[in-house]
This record gives structure tokens, sequence and C-alpha cells, in this order.
């Protein structure tokens, strides 16, 4: 009979392993296991250990005793740590208002029609997919007194008379860094914000321009208002990054000269690695972490404030 | 006032040839509708008169002066747009006063006009939602608000209704038309909908690839289209085509191919005198055929197979096979037929349209 032939899976008595995934619960928990171990292992555990290490007194090869907050207090009044402080925040703040500057007037001249609109997109991505390391050895060699091509290009152009010492001098030093991080980070900006400007429906600009409103009314009354949750968000991402950036610091300046460019991390890595007081570097790089948290809740509150409007 | 005039219009888009020596005369207070099937060039050239598309060559004037240079805030023109484009970050009190606030009116006249608008549109009560919290007929009234407020010369409309559900849209389309009566503000409307372009234009401008096809008040192009494309593209059910060949027999002109041979009428007869012993098209509406026992013994008769059978209450769409013809007759409710039976139709004479074969223009 055909009936016979039918084949009718029967499944077995599931066993205990079985019936347990069945459980939403358990399932949950099993599929997270893995990101939990990698987070915990490459960012809780760290972090914990950074917390625990600065409260000792511990160097390289010496594990050290508990000392209380005397890292802190030490840090609290060393006057190095006061200038990368002061650093980090004029870094942080300055660049980012010039990345976003530039990067939402690149990302707006992107979002129109020309020839060669697909290639430009791409090309723009350059300084943010060489690694860094690379191009600020280029940009060191750039502001270098002797071999300097922008000594060179001044010199002709006669706006300069003699040598710019551009990484000798604090100010032309932090000013330096300031336009390689600039330079880094535009093209992030720019991306991001012309990927948020196409989400905008070009009808919507249109319309203000029936309705009578001139280009920078346009701008200001409708692009501007519904790119800002894009722009918050790029807007965070960098102030993280910038304010805990290392290597373009590292490569052109060391901190120096005469520690005047020491941003938060440079100048923890000098500390604990470089001087092998390991207790006291944590300390300096955890005093960082207060000053993220409270920008990532500001602005997480504040995205989605604009996101309800 | 607002009369618009379209002189030799043309929109090139590199090698396309989009929008193709359109001239036009729409008169103030009119009720113009573009229609014809997507692609056809009837928003490219409403986008001009906007003033949100450069024109390649010709003069587009409002009230007598060109335009051409003018952006699209000094042509002193509304549109309301297929998407709505109501400002999202906006209250409807705020999309509705945007366009007073940039011209620089006053709060008083903003909030007179825009609470009037408000009323007209019966939206007073959603002043102060934004728009993703209205329903699509909402929005549409919303969009229309912010059109009126301003009291331009010039209305433009841009496949308004097309995001509503059909009974929404059929609702909307006699608010329009209301609209319109009311405030008598010349208005240029685009759809590929002939149904809205019949009931609301003064006057239809049927365009195909860019080429103004027949500009006419709706009976015109349905009673006499000017080339088989307007032909078949107003009215629903589509026009039915059949190619015959003309002969003469008897005195009186025969048009006959495969399955079909009729007495031409003495009006198409005497229109087709130069065409015996050639192909020309025939067409007819489904609404001028009748089933032909009741119909008048001189009218011109063919038989039909019946291949399927639409009961739509207030008429009977049969779909039929005529020789190598498929044809459709609207008929009767009260006609009993089934499906394979074979049916003798008969055509009212003076609804018969001949087209010549290669131009397909009207004969």
């Amino acid at each position: 009979m055909v009936v016979a032939e039918t084949q009718v899976y029967m499944p077995q008595a599931p066993r205990t392993r079985q019936r347990l995934l069945e459980d939403e619960r358990w399932l949950a928990f099993v599929l997270l296991v893995p990101t939990m171990v990698l987070l915990g292992m490459f960012i809780a555990y760290p972090f914990v250990r950074g917390i625990l290490l600065s409260v000792t007194n511990s160097r390289v090869g010496v594990p050290g005793d508990f000392v209380g907050l005397a890292n802190y207090y030490k840090i609290w009044n060393d006057g190095i740590f006061h200038t990368s402080v002061y650093n980090t925040f004029l870094y942080t703040g300055v660049t980012t208002v010039f990345k976003l500057a530039l990067g939402l007037w690149l990302a707006l001249l992107l979002n129109r029609n020309f020839r060669g609109k697909a290639f430009t997109r791409a090309f723009i991505l350059l300084p943010f997919i060489i690694p860094t390391v690379l191009s600020t050895f280029a940009w060191k060699w750039m502001f270098d007194p002797t071999f300097s091509v922008l000594n060179w290009l001044f010199y002709h152009l006669n706006l300069i008379s003699g040598r710019i010492n551009w990484l000798g001098d604090p100010d032309l030093a932090m000013i330096s860094i300031i336009v390689v991080n600039v330079w880094r980070g535009v093209p992030f900006f720019a991306i991001s914000l012309l990927a948020g400007l196409q989400t905008i429906s070009p009808e919507l600009n249109e319309a203000a321009a029936i309705d009578g409103a001139k280009p920078r009314q346009r701008f200001w009354y409708i692009t501007w208002p519904l790119l800002l949750p894009v722009t918050m968000v790029v807007v965070l991402f960098s102030i993280i990054q910038t304010f805990a950036d290392f290597q373009i610091v590292y490569v052109m300046t060391g901190g120096g000269p005469a520690n005047a460019t020491h941003l938060f991390a440079t100048y923890a890595y000098q500390i604990g690695v470089g001087t092998g007081l390991l207790s006291e570097g944590a300390a300096i790089s955890l005093a960082m972490f207060p000053i993220l948290f409270l920008v990532v809740i500001v602005q997480l509150l504040y995205i989605r404030r604009v996101e309800v409007r | 006032m607002g009369q618009v005039v379209l002189k030799g219009i043309n929109k090139f888009y590199d090698s396309v040839h989009a929008v193709k020596d359109v001239n036009l005369q729409i008169r103030d207070k009119e009720f113009v509708v573009f229609v014809g099937p997507s692609g056809c060039g009837k928003t490219t050239t409403l986008r001009m008169i906007a003033g949100l598309e450069a024109i390649s060559s010709g003069d587009i004037s409002i009230d007598g002066s060109v335009v051409n240079g003018l952006a699209p805030m000094d042509r002193d023109i509304a549109m309301v747009f297929q998407n709505y484009a109501l400002y999202p970050h906006m209250s409807v009190y705020d999309n509705m006063a945007f366009g007073l606030k940039m011209r620089k009116f006053t709060r008083p006249e903003i909030d007179r006009r825009v609470r009037d608008a408000a009323d007209i549109l019966g939206i007073g009560e959603l002043l102060k939602r934004k728009p993703r919290q209205l329903s699509g007929g909402q929005r549409q009234r919303v969009a229309l608000g912010r059109a009126i407020v301003r009291h331009p010369r010039v209305f433009l409309f841009d496949e308004p209704l097309s995001n509503l559900d059909a009974k929404l849209r059929v609702q909307m389309r006699v608010e329009l038309k209301k609209l319109h009566l009311r405030l008598g503000t010349t208005a240029i409307y685009v759809t590929h909908d002939q149904v809205e372009a019949m009931t609301l234009g003064d006057r239809v401008v049927v365009m195909k690839d860019g080429v103004v096809q027949q500009v006419g008040e709706p009976l015109e192009l349905y009673n006499r289209p000017a080339n088989k494309f307007v032909a078949g593209f107003i009215g629903s059910p589509t026009m039915n085509f059949a190619t015959v060949t003309v002969t003469e027999a008897n005195g009186s002109l025969i048009a006959e191919n495969a399955g079909l041979r009729i007495r031409l009428p003495d009006g198409t007869a005497r229109r087709l005198r130069g065409h015996i012993g050639h192909k020309v098209t025939l067409g007819v509406r489904p609404e001028d055929l009748t089933v032909a026992g009741a119909a008048d013994p001189d009218h011109p008769c063919f038989d039909a197979v019946i291949e399927v059978v639409e009961q739509l209450g207030s008429e009977i769409l049969l779909d039929m096979k005529v020789g190598q013809d498929v044809m459709v007759a609207s008929v009767e409710p009260t006609v009993r037929v089934n499906v394979r039976d074979k049916l003798r139709l008969a055509m009212r004479p003076s609804s018969l349209h001949v087209f010549d074969v290669k131009t397909e223009e009207a004969i």
C-alpha cells in the first residue's frame, strides 16, 4: 500500500541536553556565552585588573602592595598630568569642531551630482584607511624642521623667511598634531554625514525651495535638523576616539617638546611602560574613564531626545 | 491671475530627449491635467514649470513674463508632491506656516492664513501633530494646506493621490475638484490615471514619449481621439482595435478581416474612400457594443465567442474572441450569457473610430 511507504518522522524521546536547549532562557544563555567570554577576557578583565593595579605600588618586576589612592593623589598634584588633561580637552575640542565643519562641508559637496562622484567618494576615504602610524610618519617628515615640505612651500611663497620648527615649539607642536588628527578624521565625518544626507528625501529641499527658503535657510531649517541624529552619533564616536588617541601624538612628538603635547594615553604609556611605574600609569588611564563615561551618557540621552522629536 | 504659457519646451538628459517641443496655453483659473504612461515627460514638464528642472530650450511664462531664469520661490507657485514632502521634524502648523515665514509674513497674518486653510481642509484638530502621527489622507491634506496658505498664482500637483488607497483617492479627487471651484486658482495636475484626468481636468493633455498627443476637454478626447494612443489610453475598459482591409461591394464599403466583416456606416465610409484596398485600424469602445437583437438592424454586426464573463453589477464585461482578435464589450446587466456562447454584436455606427495603420493618426 502507498500509505505504508510514507515515512513518518517520529522524534525520539529528547535527551536532557536537547530539552534544556528547548528552553529559551537556556538557549539565550548558551548563545551569549562566546560573546561574554570574549568581552570578559579582553575588556572586563583588563579593566578590573587596571583598577586593581592603580591602587598598588607595583612596578615592572615588582608585584607591589596595596597603597589605596596614593597614585591618584600623586597624579592629582602632577604638573605634567595637568598639562595632559588640558591638552586632551583642547585636542578633542578643537579637532572635533574642525572635523565636523570640514566633514559636513565635504558631505554636502559630495551629495551633489557631478562627474566622477563614485570615485571621489571612495578617494576621500584614503586618509582614513591608510594605517595611522604610516600616514603620521609622512606628516612627521612634512613637519621636520630641516626637510619640511611646508617650510619649503611657505618659503617659496615668500610667506616666511626662516625655518619654522613645527614640532620643536610647544604651541606649533600642538597645532601640528591637531592638523594631522583633523586630516585623518574628516573622511569619517564626511562619509557618515553623507550617508545621513542621502536618507533625506530631495523632495523636502525642493518643497522648501518652492516655499521660498534660500539655500542657507534650507540647510538650517531642513537639512541640519534632519541630519542631527546622525551628527550626534558621529560626534560621539569621534570624541571617544580622539579623547583616547595615542598613535598620532606618540609618532609625531612622543609627548614633547618637554612633555608639552602629552595626552592621557601617551602620558599613561610613558609613565606605565616607559618608566615602568605600572600602577601610576594605570591610574592615569583610569582618570579618563569618568569623563568619557559622562560624555557618552549625555550624548546618548540627547540622541534619544532628538529621535523622539 | 495665473496664466501659464509653454512655448517650444524641450528637455534633454544627456542624450535622452525627455520632453519634445511642448506648446501649451493654460488659461487663468483653468484646471489642466497632464496624463500619460510613466516616462512620458509629464512630471518633467511640471518640474520645469516649477523651476525644479532647467529647461533645455523654449520659454515658460506666467502671466506674460518669462520665468525661465527664475528660482522656484520667485515664480509664485505652490506644489504638492507625490510623497507629500512634509517636513518630518515640524508640526502640521509649522509645515503650513513655513512658506509664509520664509516670505516674512507677520505672525498674526500667518496664523490667520494657516487656520483658514486648516478649516477649509478640515485639519484644524491636527495642527499640533507631527507628520508621522498622521494617516495618508491627513498628510495629503496638510500638503494641500501648505500649498493653499500661500495664495499662489498656480498650483502644481505631481500625482498627489497615487499613494492613497482606492477609496480615499476617489474621495480626495472630489475634494480637490471642490477646492479648485472654491479657490479658482489655476492648477496643473500630473497623473497616470486617466480617470483622474477625465474627472478633474477642464482640459487634458495626453503625453507619450515626451510628445503631446492631444490637448482637449475630457469628452473631446473620449469622442474624437486624435490617434490610436489617445483612443486606447482614454476610457476604461480600453478601446477595441482590429486591423481590417477596406473593400467596396455594391456601392458600399466593407471592412473585413479573418473573423470580421461589416458594412461601414456612411459617415465612416466617406472618410475611407481613399483607402479602398488598404488596411486600416478599426476602433470601437466596449460601451459602444450591444447585443445585436436589441439594436437597430442597420448597425454593423459581427459574431463573437465569449471567453470570460465579468459581472460588475452595473454592467457585464464580455471578453470575446472575434476571429483572431480579442475584444471586450460592456453590455447591460440583464443580458444572460455563458462562456463559449456565440453572440452577435452590433456597433453604434457613430462611434466607430478609424486609424491609419502606419501613422496611427485618426482618419
